[in-house]
C-alpha cells in the first residue's frame, strides 16, 4: 500500500524582548541561575503580571507578515498544571482567544511553491529549568527562563515529507528573524518545535491518528525524528497494529521517538481566562504603528533582487536568508558601483565557503562589504585574474590590508597588456619546438600545455583570455 | 479609649498626644485583650519606631491626617519583613521581601502599623473559625463569631485596639464582620485599590477596603488606599477624589433603593427591625425610599461558589512547598511531597474550595459550571444596572444575621455560605457598598448595608456620614474593654 505522510508543526519562539513578558525582570540568556528572576517570575503570594507591550508589538508583527488575522481583543487564560519549574502552577498562554489567526507561509518544496497554512499564533510564558546535575541528586529549579515570552506558532496539517517540515521551518526561522523577534538561536532553545505527524493510505481524505512529537532542536533532527517516526506508524499499521495518540520525545543520540504519554495520562489544563490580566485590545495606532515598521520580508526582497541585480533564483534565495547577509550584499554591490551578479557569486562562494569554514555567521566576516567590493572592481576592471583574486582574498581576511594594497604588495597585477604577454608567448614558443611541431600536425591537446607554460612564465599573472588569443594566433601555421 | 482617626488628627495636629502615646496604648490594648485572638502578629518595636518617626516628622511640619494614626493589617497583606500568614499553615512562617501596594500606601501616609490581624484561612470563610491560628472571639459576645473573612480586624476595630484596620472582601470579608462587629466597612469598586501583594484568593473579586469607627474614618483611609498602580492591570487608572472632603451634603431628594429580596424571609426579625428603624432616619434625613427588585440575586450564592473556589483553585496552586512557605517534612518523590505538602498545609475549607474550583473548571464541566457562572454574573450586574435607574443608593441587610455562636455552622458549609447572601452578588457586579452599624438586635450589632453604583463611593460614604451625625449606634463599645 502507499503511504501518505501528514505533518503539522508548533513552533515556540522567544520573543527578543528585553524584559519578561509578565515581569519587568531581564531575559538574558546563560546567566547564573535564579538571578534573572523576581519575586513576580518566582510566583511569590499577592504578585501580579502586568503584559509587556513589546511582546504585544511583536506578535502583532508576525501576524501582519504571516497576512493573518490580527485580532483586536484577545484573551489571556490560565494553563494548569502542577510542575516544580512552573512557579505558579499554571501557564499564563493564550487558548480560546489568541492574538493571531489564519495565516499563511509560503515554502519552496522540489514541486515548486507551496502554502502552508498557519492556524494561529499566541502569546504565553516560559517555563524554568529543572536542574538535576551536581546537585548531589537533588533536583533544582532555575526561573532565570520563566516568564520569557513566547509565540507558539502552528501549521495546519499541511505538510507531506519530512523535507516539507523542514522548509516551512526554515522559512519561519528566516522569517521571525527578519522581523527581529527571535535571535532563531536553536541550540539555546530560543526556536523550538514540536511536530504532529500521522500517516493514511494515499487518497484517504480523513487524517490518520496523529503522534506529537517533543524536543526536537535542530533542522536536521526534525527531518530525522519525522522519518523516523514516519516508518514505525507504516510498520504499525501495515502489521495490522494501530497508532496511539501520545507525545513521544526525540531521542538524537538513539535516533528515535519514544512514548512519553498516552492521550488517557494527558493533563486536564482546566483552561479558564486569566482575572488577572483584562481582555488585550489592539488599537488602530498601534497596529499602524507596527505596520509602519514592517520590514521588507524576505519573500519581497527575494523577487527585488532578481529583478534588480538580475541574480538567479537561486541565488537571490541565498543571500536573503538573512536580514544581515542581504545587507551585507547590498552594500558590497553598492560599493563596486556595478557587478552585482559578481558580488553575488563571491559572497555565496568565497565568502560563504570560509564563513562556514570559520564557524561564523555574516557578522563576523573579516572582509567587510566595501573591501570584498574593492576586490569585485578589481576582479571586472582585469586587475587580477579570478584565479589570483582568491590569494587577494584569503589576504584580505588574513589581514593584510585591502585588495589594492594586497595586489602591490604580492605583485599580483595581472598582465593585460598585450605586447607584454606576446613576449612571453614568442619565449614560450621558441623553447618549445617539438610540442610546436606536434601541435602544428594537429595534436590540438598540445595547446593546453603552451597555455600552462606561458602562465607559468608569467607566474600566474597573465590574463588567460588574452594568453588563449595570442597563443591561437601566434600558434598557427 | 480608642477615639476616630478624625478625633486623633485633631489631637496630634493640635500636640495634645503623640503617635508614641497612641501606639504605646494601642499596644497595651492588644495585650489586654488577646484572649480575643484578633491578632496573628503583633510588631511592638517596629511600630514605636515608625510612631517615633511619626512625631519628629510632624515637629518638622509634615504629615496629614493619617500620620502617626496606629493601624492593624489584615494578615493577607505582604509586608515587607514581616510574617504574611494569610491565616494558613501554608505560609505560618512567611516573611515577604515586599509590601503590598495598600501597605505601602498607608505608610507613606504615615500610618503606623501596630500588627497583622487574624483571618480565616486564605479569606475562606465567614466567621473567622478557618484560620490555623484559632478563632476569634466577637468583643461584643465572646462565645460569638466576630464574622470574617477580615474578622480580625473587625473586632481590633470593635474592641478599640487600634482605629482603623484594613480587610478584603471577595464575597462580603470587610462588610459582614463589620456588622457583626458593630464598625464601619467598605469594600470599593473593583479595581479602585491595588491588589498587588495581597494573597489572591478570587481574583475578579477580591477587593481591599478599610474599616473603621465611623465612614469619615473610612473616607480618609480610601483616599490613600487608592489609585491605580503598574503593577495591578486590573486597577484603575482614574484620579482619587479626597472623600473626606465630599462629605457632609444634604441628603434631600436621594432616592434608596429598598431590595424587595433583602427584605423577606431568612432574615432574622430583630435585624429586619432595626434596618426598617434605620430607613425611618434616612426618610427624616429627606432621602425617599424607592422599592427595586434585584431578581437575579438569588442565584449568586451558587454562581459565586462556582466562580470563587475555580479562581481560587488556580490561585493557590502556587503554594506548593518549592519555592517557600511549608514543606512536609517526609515524602517519597515530588508528587508524593506535593500530595502531603498542600494536604497538610491546607486547613479542610481551603481544601474543600479548590476542590469545588477544581472540579468546575475540569474538562467535560467546564460549561455547565464554569461558563454558566459567568453568563448569571452578567445576568446578575444587569439587575444592578436596573436598578440604579430608579435610585443612587441600595440599602439592605449586610448579613441576615447578627453574630451567630462560634462552632454553631462550621459543620455546615451550606448554611455558612448562605451568611454572605446579600454581600456576594455586590462582588460579582464589581460595585462598592459599605455596612454601617444600624442597631442591636438582641444585644448585638446590625449593620446596614449601602450598594453604589460603580466608582460612587464619595456618595456611599456621604450617605453613611450624614446617618452617622444623626444617630450615635457607630460609637456604642462593647461592654468589658
Amino acid at each position: 500500500m502507499e503511504w501518505e505522510t501528514v505533518i503539522g508543526l508548533e513552533v515556540h519562539a522567544q520573543l527578543k524582548t528585553r524584559s519578561k513578558i509578565f515581569s519587568g525582570a531581564p531575559t538574558a540568556y546563560g546567566a547564573a541561575p535564579n538571578t534573572q528572576a523576581n519575586v513576580v517570575d518566582a510566583a511569590f503570594p499577592g504578585v501580579l503580571p502586568v503584559l509587556n507591550g513589546e511582546a504585544v508589538r511583536m506578535a502583532a508583527r508576525f501576524g501582519l507578515a504571516v497576512g493573518a488575522t490580527v485580532h483586536r481583543r484577545s484573551v489571556f487564560a490560565r494553563k494548569n498544571y502542577f510542575y516544580p519549574d512552573l512557579p505558579k502552577g499554571y501557564q499564563i498562554s493564550q487558548y480560546e482567544h489568541p492574538i493571531v489567526e489564519r495565516g499563511r507561509l509560503v515554502i519552496a518544496t522540489a514541486a515548486g511553491e507551496k502554502v502552508v497554512g498557519i492556524t494561529r499564533a499566541h502569546l504565553e510564558e516560559d517555563a524554568g529549568k529543572s536542574l538535576h546535575e551536581d546537585l548531589g541528586g537533588f533536583t533544582g529549579i532555575d526561573l532565570n527562563r520563566a516568564g520569557t515570552p513566547l509565540l507558539e506558532i502552528v501549521s495546519e496539517p499541511d505538510m507531506r515529507s519530512a523535507a516539507e517540515a523542514v522548509a516551512y521551518l526554515k522559512t519561519l526561522h528566516t522569517l521571525v528573524r527578519y522581523l527581529d523577534i527571535c535571535d532563531g538561536n536553536m541550540q539555546e532553545g530560543s526556536f523550538r518545535c514540536d511536530a504532529n505527524v500521522s500517516v493514511r493510505p494515499l487518497g484517504e481524505t480523513r487524517l490518520g491518528t496523529r503522534a506529537e512529537i517533543k524536543n526536537i532542536n535542530s533542522f536536521r533532527f526534525v527531518e530525522r525524528a519525522i522519518d523516523y517516526e514516519v516508518r514505525r506508524q507504516i510498520a504499525l499499521l501495515s502489521s495490522g497494529g494501530q497508532v496511539r495518540q501520545e507525545t513521544r520525545l526525540y531521542d538524537s543520540v538513539r535516533d528515535e521517538t519514544r512514548s512519553m504519554r498516552s492521550k488517557e495520562e494527558a493533563n486536564d489544563y482546566r483552561y479558564f481566562p486569566d482575572p488577572d490580566l483584562p481582555t488585550l485590545v489592539l488599537t488602530e495606532d498601534l497596529l499602524a504603528e507596527v505596520k509602519a515598521a514592517m520590514p521588507e520580508l524576505p519573500d519581497a526582497k527575494r523577487r527585488r533582487f532578481c529583478d534588480q541585480y538580475g541574480l538567479s533564483a537561486y541565488d537571490a534565495g541565498v543571500l536573503t536568508a538573512s536580514r544581515e547577509l542581504a545587507r551585507y550584499y547590498e552594500d558590497a554591490v553598492q560599493a563596486a558601483g556595478a557587478e552585482p551578479k559578481l558580488v553575488a557569486n563571491w559572497v555565496t562562494g568565497e565568502l560563504a565557503a570560509r564563513l562556514n569554514e570559520d564557524g561564523l555567521d555574516i557578522g563576523g566576516a573579516r572582509v567587510t562589504a566595501q573591501a570584498l567590493a574593492g576586490l569585485v572592481r578589481r576582479v571586472a576592471d582585469g586587475t587580477v585574474s579570478g584565479k589570483a583574486a582568491k590569494d587577494v582574498f584569503e589576504a584580505m581576511w588574513a589581514g593584510e590590508g585591502d585588495a589594492d594594497a594586497v595586489i602591490a604588495a604580492r605583485g599580483l597585477r595581472q598582465i593585460s597588456d598585450d605586447s607584454a604577454i606576446e613576449e612571453v608567448v614568442r619565449q614560450v614558443i621558441a623553447a618549445n619546438p617539438k610540442q610546436l611541431a606536434q601541435y602544428r600536425a594537429g595534436e590540438e591537446k598540445v595547446f593546453t600545455f603552451f597555455v600552462g607554460q606561458t602562465m607559468k612564465a608569467s607566474r600566474g599573472k597573465a590574463n588567460p583570455a588574452k594568453v588563449n588569443e595570442i597563443l591561437r594566433r601566434l600558434l598557427a601555421p | 479609649m480608642t477615639p476616630t482617626i478624625t478625633k486623633i488628627a485633631e489631637d496630634l495636629a493640635a500636640g495634645r498626644c503623640s503617635s508614641r502615646e497612641l501606639v504605646d496604648d494601642a499596644l497595651a490594648r492588644i495585650a489586654a485583650q488577646a484572649p480575643l485572638n484578633a491578632f496573628v502578629t503583633v510588631d511592638p518595636e517596629a511600630a514605636r519606631r515608625d510612631a517615633d518617626a511619626a512625631d519628629r516628622a510632624r515637629r518638622a511640619g509634615a504629615g496629614g491626617v493619617l500620620a502617626g494614626v496606629p493601624i492593624a493589617h489584615k494578615d493577607i497583606f505582604c509586608t515587607a519583613g514581616v510574617k504574611t500568614t494569610c491565616g494558613s499553615r501554608m505560609l505560618a512562617d512567611f516573611v515577604p521581601p515586599y509590601d503590598a501596594t495598600v501597605v505601602g500606601k498607608m505608610k507613606a501616609a504615615g500610618c503606623v502599623m501596630v500588627g497583622k490581624t487574624n483571618m480565616d484561612e486564605f479569606a475562606m470563610g465567614s466567621s473567622n473559625e478557618t484560620s490555623y491560628f484559632g478563632p476569634v472571639r466577637n468583643p461584643w459576645d465572646r462565645d460569638r463569631v466576630p464574622g470574617g473573612s477580615s474578622g480580625g480586624s473587625a473586632a481590633a476595630v470593635a474592641a478599640r485596639l487600634v482605629p482603623a484596620a484594613t480587610g478584603t472582601d471577595t464575597g462580603g470579608s470587610i462588610r459582614q464582620p463589620a456588622a457583626l462587629c458593630g464598625i464601619t466597612g467598605l469594600k470599593p469598586s473593583y479595581g479602585r485599590v491595588s491588589r498587588y501583594g495581597l494573597i489572591a484568593f478570587a481574583s475578579s473579586l477580591d477587593q481591599a477596603g478599610p474599616m473603621a469607627q465611623t465612614a469619615e474614618d473610612c473616607a480618609h483611609l480610601l483616599s490613600a488606599m487608592a489609585g491605580f498602580d503598574e503593577r495591578d492591570a486590573t486597577s484603575l487608572d482614574v484620579p482619587v477624589p479626597d472623600y473626606a472632603a465630599g462629605l457632609g451634603k444634604d441628603l434631600k431628594g436621594l432616592r434608596i433603593g429598598v431590595v424587595k429580596e433583602h427584605f423577606a424571609e431568612g432574615v432574622e426579625p430583630g435585624v429586619l427591625d432595626a434596618l426598617r428603624e434605620a430607613l425611618r432616619e434616612y426618610e427624616r434625613l429627606g432621602a425617599r425610599l424607592v422599592d427595586v427588585s434585584l431578581p437575579n440575586s438569588a442565584h449568586a450564592v451558587p454562581c459565586y461558589y462556582v466562580l470563587a473556589p475555580a479562581e481560587a483553585s488556580s490561585n493557590l496552586a502556587r503554594y506548593d512547598g518549592v519555592r517557600y512557605g511549608f514543606r512536609a517534612p517526609d515524602y517519597q518523590d515530588l508528587e508524593d511531597m506535593y500530595k502531603k505538602t498542600r494536604s497538610q498545609g491546607f486547613g479542610p475549607e481551603v481544601k474543600r474550595r479548590i476542590m469545588i474550583g477544581t472540579y468546575a473548571l475540569s474538562a467535560g464541566y467546564y460549561d455547565a459550571y464554569y461558563v454558566k457562572a459567568l453568563k448569571l454574573r452578567r445576568l446578575i450586574a444587569d439587575d444592578f444596572a436596573r436598578a440604579f435607574t430608579q435610585c443612587d443608593v441600595l440599602a439592605g441587610p449586610a448579613s441576615p444575621s447578627t453574630a451567630f455562636a462560634l462552632g454553631a455552622k462550621n459543620t455546615d458549609p451550606v448554611s455558612m455560605y448562605l451568611n454572605d447572601i446579600f454581600t456576594i452578588p455586590v462582588n460579582l457586579a464589581g460595585l462598592p457598598a459599605l455596612s454601617l452599624p444600624a442597631g442591636f438586635a438582641g444585644g448585638l450589632p446590625v449593620g446596614l448595608q449601602l450598594i453604589g453604583r460603580y466608582l460612587d463611593e464619595a456618595r456611599l460614604l456621604n450617605v453613611a456620614h450624614r446617618f452617622q451625625q444623626a444617630t450615635d449606634w457607630h460609637a456604642r463599645v462593647p461592654a468589658g474593654l
